[in-house]
């Protein structure tokens, strides 16, 4: 064997994390860059379903058989990511009784774990469904954190060897001979992790062969070598609410539909969706409608979301695919199977292959058979290990002891603080200082952010995503400018002010398609916060220089403009 | 709901507030001054454990020039439905007057010139008044500055609050350390629990040895201190005794201690409330707090008012009525999907029929939602869709109002203080 191959894997989500993760461990060299943070794209703008195979048990048996194997893979590989709080598929009177029966026979083909539950018992289990429906199926479907499964990922590749470039946009395939021979990568602050500020550069990757694992941005990558990547983006609106108001995942039991599914997730519950096909994955409009249908439909399932807080709404765009002959109108009948482009074959254009289409489930299973296909290339026999190694964090991970006494928590914290990072709890939670809490919300303490800090740079986005740190009720109101000073420990002042007000700027985001009620007081206690009492949107530090001597310096204090004019003429620095 | 009211006798007053803010504690004050019967009823806690307890008056115009040297200067030229503009500049002065004779222990009245004053997140904003406890620490002030934090506080990260301010341009040096806090409290102990060791003054172990709270303080900080003339601390230096605590860490640094306003639970905040509380109590109007008004019965004047009580209603009936409540923040100000409405007697707020026309995309844009609120007529009298005046007898005070951003501006203290003196002194006057 030659020396070892250098992949190059486009896109840090889910599946490009998985791609990165399983070449590593077979002992390829891997560079993965992102243009953003981690889970940038579609990855970081999902419901956080674990999906039990439900969902496609009818339409599409592939997919959900698919979908139960890494279902279980998932919640041994990376348990410290998921919750298994196991999902019903509701019938009310108006649904179809020939489709739930479908969907339960259709499960039970796939090997799915089914069973129907009356209408009290699922009431028993979920109390704030509505009271008249029919009945249910129960499934074991799941919440999944993607952000934490992600960094996981790439931690893993890392310990592996491979290279982690965020914040690195790619900018050009290299094509040397008809063959893609590299990419062009702009970093937005140079190379390594993120430190707002410092310059960036273009930098030109080599790589024996390149994986554009780019989600509903694939089509992007392939124009900069003229290739046609077919993907059609639709996008999907998730509103998230402040509390819980079910603990496990409530499917619509009726075919595909609009506002079908409640997601307990973390401190909340995330509803979705819509499904509707956009030109851009950037830019499309993200509009009430939808917010407002994702709360009126289902209503109908569980009636206090009616009245219920939502602290923000978000979208994400599904990369899916079809092969250009079959021609859907409808984005929901586009498959969500995955496909592996080889440009060779395809496009006689060698040295890259395109992963498009999938599911988040079965991202482990994608990066397997794209890393099969890798490794066939180069000749190299290694077995895909990710389905037997455990995830950073959910390594021999099985009592949860009693940390709260352990690291001088109180409890609630410390059970979240522990289950969130699984079994690197010891050596994140374990600090010689006092280790207060810093986001209330969400209860995340000075070790997690410090830690976050130490994998992310001075990204404090970065950070949110690894420890959930802002993501709560407040939204980054009480906590913002803890997180900020968390970072000035490590980084200069004016790198932690330009990293604060992204951080302030990111959370305004979401927050606005949820300004009604509860959340629009929060809002506007927010506002108050930052631009009354720490008055962050006059700063002097980003604007025009003050003259402090036209101010009151204090009673009998020289200085002030109404009794000693003369003073402000040296700029008052000689008053003492 | 229905609840038990007959054969209530009403509570009766001249004059009752709705609210025990700083717009309704102003308003019962300067209604009590005036020599009316007044009563004050409060339901929740007030914003001012919130608000940093500085007093602003106006930092900022509405198109964001400043901060501003003199806020009386630009009050003419603010816009018509500024409720600066329905009171008149006088008033405001008026007001501010009222204000320091209550709180005495505030300064700032000897210049009608602006402070600057460092923030806990390092940055520093334009103010009226500030608390005696922050006067050492102005931003126009030129002596070099050591700012202590506490290791186990997130609010306060002195040596990051330093730099920034320093990034501010203010005209001395500044430094900050951080330091342990004597005795164990716990890492995620709220400030009142440090204010409390202090105003008591406990003992602390300090390496085996029993020291008082206060001297264990400033030990800690002695060694730190290099040529600087003054020290401040984050508002934690007391409830019941500030100043005592200030004198006592004064003395044994040998320097000024100031402290720098903090966000919620604000100390500062909570001491304002408490000494607005006292002066209401010593003008003899009588409180009630902890009960919401949940109904009313009246059409062009309003007859009484229902005060929820242990499941009963309990009528209050009186002359005059001001609606001081809040705005979105204390929920005298409430939304839902549709709309924007006033929860008490339902007067009219003004807002856009879309409430995706209720924000800007960015994040210290021009939000609409921030001066939605109650439209008056020059008497503070709030007004329907059509401009008349709801109730003949209601008036309105402090952020229920319309017509300005608070935040912006830094103007919430100084608008609740002077709409609250006009409200409460004019429907004394009409009460009589």
């Amino acid at each position: 064997m030659g020396p070892t191959p250098h992949i190059a894997v486009i896109g840090g989500g889910s599946t490009g994390a998985g791609i990165a993760r399983d070449l590593a461990m077979r002992g390829l060299d891997v560079t993965l860059v992102e243009q953003g943070n981690l889970t940038h794209g579609t990855t970081g703008r999902m419901h956080g379903l674990l999906h039990s195979g439900g969902r496609y048990a009818v339409s599409d048996q592939a997919s959900a058989t698919e979908c139960i194997e890494e279902n279980r893979v998932l919640r041994d590989i990376a348990s410290h990511c998921v919750e298994m709080t196991g999902g019903l598929f509701v019938k009310r009177p108006e649904d179809s009784e020939e489709y739930f029966q479908k969907k339960l026979s259709g499960c039970e083909e796939c090997g799915i774990p089914a069973e129907v539950v009356s209408g009290e018992e699922a009431r028993a289990m979920e109390p704030h469904l509505a009271k008249d429906i029919d009945k249910a199926i129960s499934v074991p479907d799941g919440a999944i954190d993607p952000f934490r499964l992600v960094v996981a990922n790439a931690a893993s590749a890392q310990e592996h060897g491979a290279r982690i470039e965020t914040h690195s946009k790619v900018t050009d395939l290299l094509v040397e001979s008809g063959e893609v021979v590299g990419i062009e990568v702009e970093h937005d602050s140079g190379p390594g992790k993120r430190v707002h500020g410092t310059e960036g550069g273009t930098e030109q990757i080599r790589a024996d062969y390149v994986v554009n694992a780019t989600g509903a941005w694939a089509g992007r990558i392939g124009d900069m070598a003229g290739l046609d990547i077919e993907v059609r983006p639709s996008k999907g609106v998730m509103t998230i609410m402040n509390i819980r108001q079910v603990d496990t995942v409530i499917n619509r039991c009726r075919p595909k539909g609009d506002a079908d599914i409640v997601v307990p997730h973390e401190t909340t519950a995330i509803l979705g969706t819509t499904d509707e096909e956009v030109e851009d994955p950037e830019d499309y409009p993200e509009e009430q409608w939808e917010v407002d249908m994702m709360i009126d439909t289902l209503s109908e399932l569980i009636p206090m979301l009616d009245e219920a807080r939502t602290i923000r709404s978000f979208w994400g765009v599904r990369p899916l695919y079809e092969p250009p002959d079959v021609g859907s109108d409808d984005p929901t009948d586009i498959t969500r199977d995955f496909f592996l482009l080889d440009h060779d074959e395809r496009d006689d254009l060698p040295g890259m292959t395109s992963i498009v289409g999938g599911k988040f489930t079965t991202y482990r299973m994608m990066g397997e058979q794209i890393a099969d296909h890798v490794c066939g290339k180069f000749g190299i026999d290694a077995d895909c290990r990710t389905a037997d190694e455990p995830l950073p964090g959910s390594e021999d991970f099985s009592v949860l002891r009693d940390y709260m006494d352990e690291f001088g928590l109180r409890s609630p914290i410390g059970r979240r603080s522990v289950e969130r990072l699984g079994s690197r709890a010891d050596e994140v939670l374990k600090t010689d200082g006092p280790n207060p809490t810093v986001c209330e919300c969400e209860g995340v303490t000075r070790a997690e952010i410090q830690d976050a800090i130490e994998g992310s740079g001075s990204d404090l986005n970065a950070v949110r995503i690894r420890t959930r740190a802002s993501m709560g009720n407040c939204q980054g109101g009480f906590c913002s400018h803890r997180m900020a000073s968390e970072l000035h420990s490590e980084y200069d002042e004016p790198v932690v002010r330009e990293a604060w007000d992204e951080l302030l700027q990111e959370r305004w985001k979401g927050q606005r398609h949820a300004l009604w009620g509860e959340q629009l007081s929060q809002a506007a206690l927010n506002y108050a916060l930052h631009a009354t009492t720490q008055n962050r949107d006059q700063d002097p530090a980003d604007g025009d220089p003050v003259d402090f001597s036209a101010f009151d310096s204090g009673r009998g204090q020289t200085g002030g403009s109404v009794d000693s004019a003369d003073v402000a003429a040296d700029g008052g620095t000689n008053g003492y | 709901m229905s609840l038990p009211t007959e054969g209530q006798m009403a509570i009766e007053s001249e004059v009752l507030v709705i609210g025990g803010g700083l717009g309704g504690l102003t308003s019962a004050l300067a209604a009590a001054r005036e020599g009316a019967d007044v009563r004050l009823v409060s339901y929740k806690q007030s914003t001012l454990r919130q608000a940093s307890g500085l007093v602003d008056v106006l930092g900022y115009t509405p198109d964001g020039d400043g901060p501003l040297t003199d806020p009386y200067e630009a009050i003419p030229s603010l816009p018509a439905e500024h409720p600066y503009r329905k009171v008149g500049v006088g008033t405001v002065r008026d007001a501010m007057a009222l204000f320091d004779d209550a709180v005495p222990t505030y300064e700032g009245e000897h210049t009608d010139t602006n402070a600057l004053l460092p923030t806990h997140g390092g940055s520093i904003k334009p103010t009226a008044r500030y608390p005696a406890g922050a006067s050492a620490g102005l931003a126009s002030d030129t002596r070099d500055t050591l700012l202590v934090g506490i290791e186990e506080m997130v609010d306060f990260d002195a040596p990051h609050v330093a730099a920034h301010l320093d990034a501010t341009g203010v005209p001395f040096d500044v430094r900050g350390e951080t330091i342990r806090f004597p005795g164990d409290l716990r890492a995620d102990a709220k400030v009142t629990r440090y204010a409390k060791l202090l105003d008591t003054n406990s003992e602390v172990a300090v390496r085996g040895r029993m020291v008082p709270a206060r001297e264990a303080l400033a030990q800690r900080v002695n060694p730190l201190l290099e040529d600087e003339q003054r020290v401040g601390f984050p508002a934690i230096l007391g409830d019941d005794n500030p100043g005592a605590i200030r004198d006592s860490l004064s003395d044994h640094l040998g320097v000024d201690v100031f402290e720098v306003p903090m966000g919620p639970p604000s100390l500062p905040g909570l001491r304002l409330e408490d000494a607005l509380f006292s002066a209401l109590d010593e003008a003899g109007a009588s409180i009630e707090t902890g009960n919401p008004v949940v109904d009313f019965e009246g059409e062009d004047r309003i007859e009484k008012v229902f005060i929820e009580k242990n499941g009963a209603k309990i009528p209050n009936s009186a002359d005059q009525y001001v609606l001081a409540t809040g705005g979105f923040v204390g929920k005298g100000v409430e939304s839902d999907r549709e709309g924007v409405y006033e929860p008490v007697f339902d007067c009219h707020v003004p807002h856009a029929a879309d409430r995706y026309d209720w924000f800007d995309g960015e994040l210290f844009g021009d939000h609409e939602f921030a001066r939605y609120g109650v439209a008056t007529d020059d008497d503070l009298r709030p007004l329907d869709a059509s401009d008349d005046s709801e109730f003949e007898n209601l008036r309105a005070a402090g952020s229920v109002l319309g017509g300005y951003d608070f935040a912006a501006e830094k103007s919430g203290s100084g608008v609740s203080i002077a709409t609250g003196y006009a409200a409460g002194q004019r429907a004394a006057q009409e009460a009589r």
